[in-house]
Formats: structure tokens, sequence, C-alpha cells
């Protein structure tokens, strides 16, 4: 498959996705300008981590009126397959690809740190690899990543699980599944917990973890290190799910 | 012309910068302060002097499209006379 990593003025983990992306997961990955209308045949287009135009008057909200975002949007609504991450994930939002809004975080602290995940959900393109209640260990670096959304809207995300990974303790539970303990393995005060969400049409995730920065053996360190590979889960399972629909297809078309 | 836009964050948005400066203001003994939120004031300026309802509307539709978010905040807005002196009390020397 083909993957197409955005650049916006201001954007600094695309080439961190890039490598993560080329070199270790082996795929093909092109790096699309924020003022080009071309995702050059792309399966997956990811929106990475950064500050994007200075993250002025709120994070992604100018992003979201670059050119590439308008081809963004019509690739999501034909069925293309869209991640953002961190900064992506605002720009989705501001976007209206994603509901909900990521605002400045309980603490009012910039966070950077390991989290801990717990994978809500595995039927869709982002999580497939990986089971249900898995605990991954990825890294979070920012000052608004407190998701918000109406009550409404989080009750439907629930209902069609499409809230793929919430922030847990180590061991993946949470203050909601058993009421007690303080809700501290939550960074920023996001609702009900929520770490990344996919969209209606089930082909748009953001999440404000970074998978890129869990993923490249060469920066595990040595044996006993602390470093996760977690985050490459996500972008193996996209590879998986988009390798599997090609598989499809073309069985389809031999009938 | 100029618009004065003010964004706030909608009842019930956390506003963790609005409570740390009430915490503030506590600290520093005005306990009389309840609540503090905290928005955006922005000043758009126009070359010409057309106000009414045109105008009105494309500052909506500015606010609405890109200077508030509709899921977090709420926004509203004056058309006044370029040099129009700003409503309250200053001790700034204009």
């Amino acid at each position: 498959m083909k993957w197409g990593v955005v650049t916006f003025p201001g954007s600094n983990d695309d080439r961190d996705t890039a490598h993560v992306l080329r070199n270790v997961l082996g795929q093909e990955t092109v790096p699309l300008w924020h003022k080009s209308a071309d995702l050059e045949g792309v399966d997956c287009v990811v929106l990475p981590g950064g500050f994007s135009y200075g993250d002025y008057l709120r994070c992604g909200a100018i992003a979201r009126f670059s050119p590439i975002m308008g081809a963004i949007a019509r690739h999501a609504a034909s069925g293309g397959l869209v991640l953002g991450i961190c900064n992506g994930f605002q720009v989705l939002c501001e976007a209206g690809l994603l509901p909900g809004a990521l605002v400045r975080n309980r603490d009012l602290r910039f966070v950077c740190r390991d989290v801990t995940l717990r994978v809500e959900s595995i039927s869709n393109p982002f999580t497939n690899l990986a089971f249900a209640g898995d605990v991954w260990r990825i890294p979070v670096k920012h000052g608004e990543g407190c998701y918000v959304a109406d009550p409404a809207t989080l009750d439907e995300m629930e209902r069609e699980a499409r809230i793929l990974v919430r922030y847990c303790r180590p061991d993946g539970s949470r203050v909601r599944d058993d009421g007690a303990g303080r809700s501290d393995y939550n960074p920023n005060g996001s609702a009900r917990d929520v770490a990344g969400v996919m969209n209606a049409g089930r082909n748009v995730f953001g999440l404000m973890p970074h998978p890129e920065h869990a993923a490249d053996p060469a920066i595990l360190g040595a044996e006993g290190a602390r470093r996760s590979a977690d985050g490459m889960r996500i972008f193996q399972s996209i590879a998986h799910w988009v390798d599997q629909r090609r598989e499809q297809a073309s069985a389809g078309s031999m009938r | 012309m100029i618009a004065r836009v003010v964004i706030m964050p909608k009842r019930g948005v956390l506003d963790p910068q609005g409570k740390a400066i009430c915490s503030s203001l506590h600290a520093m003994g005005y306990g009389e302060v309840d609540d503090v939120r905290m928005g955006k004031f922005l000043e758009l300026r126009f070359g010409d002097g057309a106000g009414g309802e045109e105008r009105a509307a494309r500052v909506k539709a500015m606010c609405e499209r890109l200077l508030a978010n509709g899921v977090i905040e709420d926004f509203r807005f004056e058309l006044v006379e370029d040099g129009a002196p700003a409503g309250g009390r200053t001790d700034t020397p204009r």
C-alpha cells in the first residue's frame, strides 16, 4: 500500500512518521505538502503531530483551511483512510471530519510522558491486529489534548464502538470500571478517558498519543529498556486492512 | 468600521485557565470572585464604513467558520465606527 504524510508549516513529526512507515514498516511513503491538492493516489493519509501554524487561534484551526484539506475531505468521503496523530487529531476535529474538540489540558501543563492505553474496539481499519482489552504503552506530548464532546455524541460513539483507545492504568483498569481511585492515569482530563476516536464512516481515526514514537526498534534500547513498540500495531493494522480489501477486490473480480 | 468579536468557552466546557486565574485571585485575597472564565477578544478592521445586515452576516459567517469553534465556544460581536471608545472602565490613558 501507499502512505502519504502531510507537512503543514509547523508540523514536526512528519519525518519521524515517514521514517517509521518507510523504514520500519517497509512501505512506500510520500510526503504531501499542505499547499498541494493532490494526494498522489495514497491509500492512507497521515496528519502528523506538531504545531501547525503555531497553534494560532486554536490548535489545528488554521491548518484545516490548507488546500490539501479539501482533497483529504474528498478522500475520506470516498472511503479512503485518514489517520490524525496529536496535532493531526486536532486538525481533523477542527475540519469536522471527527466529532468533538481538543482543549487545554486539565492541569494546564504540557504533558510529555508514556501513557497506557486500553484498546476498546478492534473491528475497524486501525486496531484490527490487537485484541480488545490489550494495554499499550505509547507516549503523549501535548498541551491541548483534553477531548470534549457533548454527552449524546460520546454515547453514540460508545454504542458504535468508535472510541478505539482510552487512557487506563497500567493494568488496564479505569475509574469508571471500578468506581474507585483517582483518574491520574488520564494525562489531560479527557472526557470518559478518550484517547482516540473514529468517525461514523469508520475510515478516519484521530488520537493524541504518538504511535510513531513507539515503533522503531532502533530507539527501543537494550534488553530491559522501558521503550515500547506498541505503536506499530496501528500502522500494521492499517496495512493489513488495506491488503485484505485488495485481496477481496481481486478475488471478486476473478469470479 | 470595526467588528469587535468576543469568544467564550461554552458553559460546561472545562476552562482550566479560568480556574487557575480564579485560584490565583483567591490567593491574593480577592475571595469575592466566584468564578473566572477566559475567552478571546478580536477586532476586525474594515477599510470602508459599510455596516448593515450584509456586513453582519459576513462577520457571523467568519465567526462560525474560523474564529470560534461551535463545539466548545460561543461568540458575540458588535460593529462600531473606527475610533469609537471601547465600553467599560480602564486606567489606560487614551
